[in-house]
């Protein structure tokens, strides 16, 4: 397909792959970027929020041209049962500032717009090819890759692999295993649009101010999982996700489970009226910390969600992506000026950097929150949620019973439904994993 | 009290997306088998575009038009050695314009 050798060859042109493409070719490498859909983006799905200090490294005027939908003031959580929801909102007008922290987007134009920076920074980005096997030496070295195009092989130094969640081409070459159903979320999405007035009236937004909803609860059926709501300026990104074990466990299907979500009280209003222009799904790594593969190897790297980077608490996963693929990029390109060769021992550089940035130590903090949150997914996405809001709605609703006897009913339907030990056991676990 | 059933049509939501199909070339096969594992009947409600479904014979098969390309069926169906997954040919299935 192409005779000459590439210093790095970067496989797929998502969040990390972009990153990694960028931070190589501005540094002077002959790099070339292989994706299997039409355009860059097209085979993305995010919800998506950007995170734009990130970005902000990569393309310091991204805010010039990207395509970016509007930045959040606004930040809903939403505990919910059947009927209610219990929510915690924080707006504030700090973020109504000159550079925004953060933003809605919409990730296939917005891919493009990212690639094309990519190409600008001179890295070969070639679309509508597929990769279809690393090629390593005799030794076990991955020296290139194979592409469903007619004699598809080209070489390279080093290989980064931004292949996304499922990993095909390194579990493939054996160099990790396919993710395990508890550790990975499927998460189902659908874009709804509206005039822009009126979503800035259903969200009590003005001009270019979004808001983001993260909703937990009665949704997910007792599954782990979160729904989530995003305005962008003429659609709201809407969509469900919860864990791959729990769909296989309990039968549910991911449409019924969005359907219903968009059916509830609370939400329907917000998308009444809309007209729905795409239907998408895609697989979210939720193993955090313990789900790590190994990071790098002879002649080849893995970045973003093929490394399982999620931070699943705090919703960063794109973040995470671009902050790997840049700092693989980096290393990429330190080994290479000091005329090394692609070893592992020399790409370990890779995972001594990020391991010191707020990548590893962020995922680190919450190691043990996944194993909590998928093993008492019915306490914390069933009971608590029905319990809390029969709470407020004990508080908030006179009907003559006294005070004193509404506090009794609330502690006693806590009690109840998880004992007391039940209810230390979880206020503890629950600290030491956030801890 | 139990959320009010909503019905739904997973086609009527695949109608809305873009593909371009690859004639006869499924990038997913199902192992051939008598009588479907535990994990190919996940598959039957576990897939978000439906693309499993039981035959008269009672089998689990796959028709991959409509697949969305989220690879939930690869972590639950090919470790156990039911079904054999790719991805399509470059530039072929689905094509999000939102993603």
């Amino acid at each position: 397909m192409i005779e000459e050798k590439f210093d790095a060859i970067v496989i797929g042109a998502g969040m990390a792959g972009n990153a990694a493409a960028i931070t190589m070719a501005e540094r002077g490498l002959k790099v070339l970027q292989l994706e299997r859909g039409e355009y860059a983006g097209s085979k993305n799905v995010q919800g998506a929020i950007l995170y734009s200090d990130m970005l902000e490294k990569l393309v310091p005027d991204f805010r010039d041209d990207a395509p970016l939908e509007r930045h959040v003031v606004e930040q809903r959580f939403w505990m919910m049962d059947d009927r209610s929801h219990v929510g915690l909102h924080y707006r504030s007008d700090d973020f109504n500032e000159e550079r925004p922290n953060r933003y809605t987007i919409i990730r296939a134009p917005f891919d493009k717009w990212f690639s094309g920076r990519v190409q600008e920074a001179g890295a070969l980005v070639i679309c509508e090819t597929t990769v279809t096997e690393l090629v390593k030496d005799g030794r076990g070295k991955v020296i290139g890759v194979r592409t469903d195009r007619r004699g598809g092989e080209v070489h390279a130094d080093v290989v980064v692999l931004a292949e996304g969640v499922s990993g095909l081409l390194g579990t493939r070459a054996h160099l990790r295993e396919i993710p395990k159903p508890e550790n990975v979320a499927l998460a189902v999405k659908e874009m709804h649009f509206l005039p822009r007035e009126t979503i800035e009236a259903r969200f009590n937004l003005k001009g270019d101010e979004g808001t983001v909803i993260e909703a937990a609860g009665t949704i997910s059926r007792g599954m782990t999982g979160m729904g989530f709501i995003y305005a962008n300026r003429e659609c709201i990104s809407l969509g469900i996700g919860c864990l791959v074990s729990d769909f296989q466990k309990t039968g549910e299907t991911p449409y019924q489970l969005i359907e219903r979500f968009k059916h509830h009280p609370s939400v329907a209003p917000l998308i009444e009226g809309a007209e729905v222009k795409e239907y998408s799904a895609h697989l979210i790594p939720e193993g955090g910390y313990k789900a790590i593969p190994q990071l790098y190897g002879d002649g080849w790297v893995v970045v973003g969600d093929a490394a399982q980077l999620n931070n699943a608490i705090h919703r960063e996963g794109s973040n995470l992506a671009m902050m790997s693929g840049r700092i693989a990029g980096e290393a990429i390109f330190q080994v290479k000026s000091r005329r090394d060769p692609m070893t592992a021992d020399n790409l370990a550089l890779y995972k001594t950097m990020i391991d010191k940035s707020f990548v590893m130590k962020d995922l680190k903090k919450y190691k043990d929150m996944p194993a909590l949150l998928h093993t008492q997914s019915q306490n914390f996405f069933l009971t608590y949620p029905q319990l809390v809001s029969k709470a407020m709605q004990n508080f908030v609703r006179v009907d003559g019973t006294p005070k004193v006897d509404k506090e009794k009913i609330t502690l006693k339907s806590f009690v109840t439904a998880r004992s007391w030990s039940g209810l230390l056991g979880d206020a503890f676990r629950f600290a030491r994993a956030w801890r | 009290m139990a959320a009010t059933e909503v019905s739904v049509r997973v086609e009527d939501k695949l109608y809305q997306n873009r593909y371009r199909v690859d004639a006869g070339k499924a990038h997913i096969k199902v192992r051939p088998h008598t009588v479907p594992s535990p994990a190919l009947l996940a598959l039957l409600t576990a897939c978000p575009a439906r693309c499993y479904e039981r035959n008269d014979e009672g089998q689990v098969e796959i028709t991959v038009d409509g697949c969305v390309e989220c690879g939930t069926c690869r972590i639950i169906g090919e470790p156990t050695g039911d079904i054999e997954w790719s991805y399509p040919r470059g530039g072929y299935g689905v094509l999000f314009k939102f993603g």
